[in-house]
């Protein structure tokens, strides 16, 4: 008996080990091991993102050009989808095959039976009234509202840019963004982002195992509401920019109007075009595969990428920096018999009276007259290189062969060859100025976009200086001068004095010279006409043009590709817009 | 008049004060599981918790009921209450309602009863009526088979009710027959029978490569083991011959073991019972499905931290992450909610009471008593162990209630009287003669 007794200490003990075995365990379970706690958070804490209604654009007159729609994301909650689901009608009523069904069916489950996840995203408000009225049918799926970009006047498609999903390079760069955030892609929308994306909110929810909303976490404590994104007014015209979208209907190029005063960009129009309205919602990237396709590229913005040779309208430059330089005066005459010849070789001409002055030559559009010019501004210093140097300095004053500025992305800055450019070509050197004389008519290597053109148009018409052409009126209230200071006055160091010559002669181009066609009765409308040789089809008809002559309120440029001379399309078309102006 | 006052100062006053502070602690908790911001009383009896005050009131009244019963009663009767419990168990068998795959209740108007909590006692009961008969050895064969056939008996009947958690339980009175003279060889075999299922389970399928070019599957690789261990007990062993023999017989038991175990596990156990012993052993993992009570408690527990989220801020069983948290799982809420210092509390209550009854086993003068006495506190070793294990990832999820936490009126007034009935004959000790 005394043996056995001893046994209650061996219970006692077997008791006690348990005890220690277990005050163990919870000590490693509840003090030293914290990746539990990381998980119930994850089990309770839901963090529900709030979309902000991204920022209104309307046009100068306060014209809506963007605002947002509600769309639609499916969402489906797999555990909820029942074993005889009506598959067949469901995808019909979503107009999309089995086989799409089946796979976002497997993908959603895959993510979590219980939780919510897009079955289907951006479905159209249109689209969703259908679906609506027959969702009752279908359980475990339910709909979530998000907004999308709506175009109601669909103009302006390159300048406003679109709106897609955030990629996975760029989540990777901004911390901000998260998967399935919408992010501007190009144009306004790309540019003016941040102030246009407002503030996101979250809200976090604590849930049950079933993911069903208890309550705010720590009351609310960590919640915070979407901030809708500021309202951005442009300084474009609408009215103008879809007048001119009208008249260069059925054409390719691009025209580009500022108000020279300001800077203002009132249109930047690039053709073909597309309505912004197919870049948006679930159709985008079936749209975007189509357009980028076109032969005619539409999505390819003419105004700020395409560069064209200046052609003749580059002839006032020319005559400008020989003002400057004094080579040139306001009386020198030079003969012209059909073109000009230097050594064996001749630039040709069209006929017109000879000898001709400054200002019958813009008037006349003389091809001899300019290569006078251009070379007695070269060969006024020792070598070539240096008087192209000096020249080449005037031009670029002009904001010409370098990026303007404007609050666009994408813009090219164009070409202007620097001497290095000829030293590998010709030798150094070896080149002088009848080597580069087309530049004295706006040819050759020259390529300037339909933007630095309008600008171009800018510096003469305001005689001596441009401010940096802007499309942003106001962001949120603010005037753009007041956030951009990169928006200045740019001195052309060409005297003012020099341009009332040219301004004049250009006044008459259109009054009785090649640009007659542009001409408004009410209106002294200043221009130049230009042809652009193409070498690979007919030429690009160019005119450049302001109005009025003395306190002027527009400039533009217009390119039609293939539209011969400058007077046949582009001066008819530009006397059009500046009279709707 | 005496006799009460007699029987106020023999109680043993400090197990009925442990018993007190578990139930309302259990109580508590249960209010916490299921805590509701539409029916905040406590009292509410439409919610868990106000029905489980109805069983604690129910309960007191049951435990001083069996305190004014004269003590001779439950020895008298002990058979008779083990034949009835009999009776009923295998009436719920033939006549009771199932729930989730247990045929183990009676519905008794709105109540549901389930005998086998109360087959605990009357087996207890039994069992230490049996081996308090004189002249009784427990080296004897018959004693043995006797013992064996009280406790199987209503194991098997629950059994076949489909409930193997309460069935398990009376494996619990091993530790009774040890104490009362069983050879702890039968304790050790025990124990290492089932420490050696596990093991295998776990090892049995990675391959040792060996020196010399040999591979051994684990299975063998732990028979040799085994040998090797048990050949170092046999040489540091007195009783050379006997222990040859026991060794012998354990040896090749290991060995049949080894080659049955995947016959028991595949074919004698469940899918379901299969799977979750294999999810606790670290050889499946499946937090969403079967693993997934287990990883969820474990995080509820596990959040709680040092100090716990404080009383009715636990989110992982507030939201009902956890599952089965007022009854099987109750143990989450108190280390979710009152962190390690309220699990100690806990452990170290139930540690009090267990360590508690025996010392009261201690000072019985009668066999029946002492022998009762242990089989309490087994019983509520085996539910603690088991239950607490669980909800921490050291025992595969059996369902079986913590005794006094849990929610269920069957369970509470099962442990009540268990409880109680050795008070009183600890209380009535004295006159024993």
């Amino acid at each position: 008996m005394k043996q056995l007794e001893s046994r209650q200490y061996t219970i006692g003990a077997i008791f006690l080990g348990i005890g220690i075995i277990f005050l163990i365990r919870l000590f490693y379970v509840q003090v030293i091991d914290t990746h539990y706690k990381l998980d119930a958070d994850n089990n309770v804490l839901r963090t529900i993102v709030k979309y902000p209604a991204r920022g209104l654009i309307y046009d100068r007159n306060e014209e809506l050009l963007v605002y947002n729609e509600a769309a639609y994301d499916l969402m489906i909650v797999p555990k909820q989808v029942e074993k005889e689901f009506d598959t067949i009608g469901f995808c019909s009523l979503l107009e999309i095959p089995i086989e799409d069904y089946r796979e976002k069916f497997k993908k959603a489950k895959k993510y979590s039976r219980h939780k919510a996840s897009i079955f289907e995203k951006e479905i159209s408000a249109k689209s969703y009234a259908k679906i609506q009225e027959q969702l009752f049918n279908y359980p475990g799926f339910f709909v979530q509202t998000r907004t999308l970009r709506t175009y109601p006047q669909q103009t302006a498609a390159h300048l406003l840019g679109y709106v897609g999903e955030a990629s996975p390079k760029v989540i990777k760069k901004n911390n901000y963004y998260k998967s399935g955030d919408h992010i501007g892609i190009s144009g306004i929308e790309k540019q003016y982002e941040t102030a246009l994306r407002g503030k996101r909110g979250q809200e976090v929810q604590m849930v049950d195992v079933f993911n069903r909303h208890k309550g705010q976490f720590m009351d609310g404590a960590y919640d915070t509401t979407a901030i809708s994104g500021g309202d951005i007014q442009l300084t474009l015209d609408a009215k103008l920019q879809a007048y001119g979208e009208l008249l260069m209907q059925n054409k390719k190029g691009s025209i580009v109007a500022i108000d020279p005063q300001t800077g203002e960009v009132l249109a930047l129009i690039s053709m073909p075009t597309y309505d912004p309205n197919l870049l948006v919602g679930r159709s985008r990237s079936r749209n975007y595969a189509k357009l980028s396709i076109d032969t005619l590229k539409p999505l390819f913005n003419r105004a700020l990428m395409a560069k064209y040779p200046p052609g003749s309208t580059f002839k006032s430059i020319n005559a400008l920096i020989g003002l400057q330089e004094e080579v040139l005066t306001p009386n020198t005459r030079y003969s012209c018999s059909r073109g000009y010849r230097f050594g064996s070789r001749k630039m040709g001409c069209h006929p017109h009276p000879s000898p001709v002055n400054l200002e019958y030559s813009i008037q006349t559009s003389c091809n001899a007259y300019y290569c006078n010019v251009f070379r007695s501004i070269i060969d006024k210093y020792p070598s070539a290189e240096e008087g192209y140097n000096v020249w080449r300095n005037y031009v670029t004053n002009f904001g010409l062969g370098k990026k303007t500025g404007i609050d666009l992305p994408n813009e090219l800055s164009g070409f202007v060859p620097e001497t290095e450019y000829y030293d590998r070509y010709y030798l150094k050197g070896k080149w002088h100025s009848t080597t580069i004389l087309s530049l004295a008519i706006g040819q050759g290597e020259l390529g300037f976009t339909p933007m630095q053109m309008a600008n171009m148009v800018s510096t003469i018409a305001n005689k001596g200086y441009y401010i940096t052409p802007h499309i942003a009126k106001e962001i949120d209230g603010k005037p753009i001068r007041e956030l951009d200071s990169t928006i200045v006055r740019n001195e052309s160091g060409i005297d003012a004095q020099h341009f009332k010559e040219v301004v004049e002669a250009m006044y008459q181009v259109v009054e009785k010279g090649t640009g007659t066609s542009a001409k408004i009765d009410s209106l002294q409308v200043c221009g130049k006409t230009g042809t652009v040789q193409n070498p690979h089809g007919d030429d690009h008809s160019t005119f450049i043009a302001f109005a009025p002559k003395d306190n002027p309120k527009i400039a533009l440029s217009v390119y039609v590709e293939n539209g011969y001379w400058g007077s046949r399309w582009a001066a008819p078309i530009a006397g059009l817009l500046i009279e709707e102006y | 008049m005496r006799g009460t006052k007699i029987l106020i100062d023999n109680v043993d006053w400090l197990t009925v004060g442990l018993y007190l502070i578990l139930i309302l602690a259990g109580w508590l908790n249960i209010y916490a599981a299921v805590y509701n911001e539409e029916f905040e009383s406590i009292f509410d009896t439409s919610q868990r918790y106000g029905k489980q005050l109805l069983w604690i009131g129910t309960a007191g009244l049951i435990a001083t009921v069996i305190l004014l019963i004269d003590e001779r009663f439950f020895s008298t009767f002990g058979y008779l209450i083990y034949g009835f419990v009999l009776l009923l168990l295998v009436a719920v068998l033939l006549v009771g309602a199932a729930t989730k795959g247990a045929t183990s209740w009676f519905a008794i108007g709105g109540f549901k009863i389930q005998p086998s909590e109360f087959s605990k006692f009357a087996t207890n009961l039994a069992l230490a009526k049996y081996l308090s008969t004189l002249n009784i050895r427990m080296s004897d064969l018959k004693t043995k088979v006797t013992a064996a056939a009280f406790i199987g008996l209503p194991a098997v009947l629950i059994l076949l009710q489909n409930d193997t958690g309460s069935a398990l339980v009376y494996g619990a009175f091993i530790l009774v027959l040890f104490r009362e003279g069983l050879s702890g060889n039968f304790l050790l075999i025990g124990v290492v029978t089932a420490f050696l299922f596990v093991i295998t389970l776990v090892f049995q399928n990675d391959v040792y490569n060996l020196p010399f070019e040999l591979s051994l599957s684990g299975g063998w690789m732990l028979i040799i083991v085994t040998f090797l261990l048990l050949g170092i007990i046999y040489y540091f062993n007195r009783n050379k011959k006997r222990i040859l023999i026991l060794l012998s017989v354990i040896f090749i038991a290991c060995t049949g073991l080894f080659k049955s175990v995947d016959y028991v596990f595949n074919n004698v156990l469940e899918p379901h019972q299969s799977k979750r012993i294999n999810v606790m052993l670290g050889i499946e993992s499946d937090p969403y499905g079967a693993g997934y009570n287990v990883n969820q408690s474990l995080i509820a527990i596990g959040s709680g931290g040092f100090t716990g989220k404080g009383y009715l801020k636990g989110t992982q069983t507030k939201y009902d992450f956890v599952p089965e948290q007022s009854t099987d799982f109750i143990f989450c809420t108190i280390g979710e909610e009152w962190g390690f210092l309220g699990s100690f509390f806990v452990v170290a209550l139930f540690m009090t009471l267990l360590l508690r009854i025996l010392f009261l086993c201690a000072r019985q003068r009668s066999a029946f008593a002492r022998i009762y006495g242990y089989g309490v506190a087994a019983i509520f070793f085996f539910h603690f162990t088991i239950n607490i294990g669980m909800t921490i990832g050291l025992a595969p999820v059996i369902g079986i209630p913590l005794p006094f936490f849990s929610y269920g009126g069957s369970s509470l007034w099962a442990f009540t009287i268990l409880l109680f009935v050795f008070i009183k004959m600890d209380a009535d000790r004295l006159e024993v003669l």
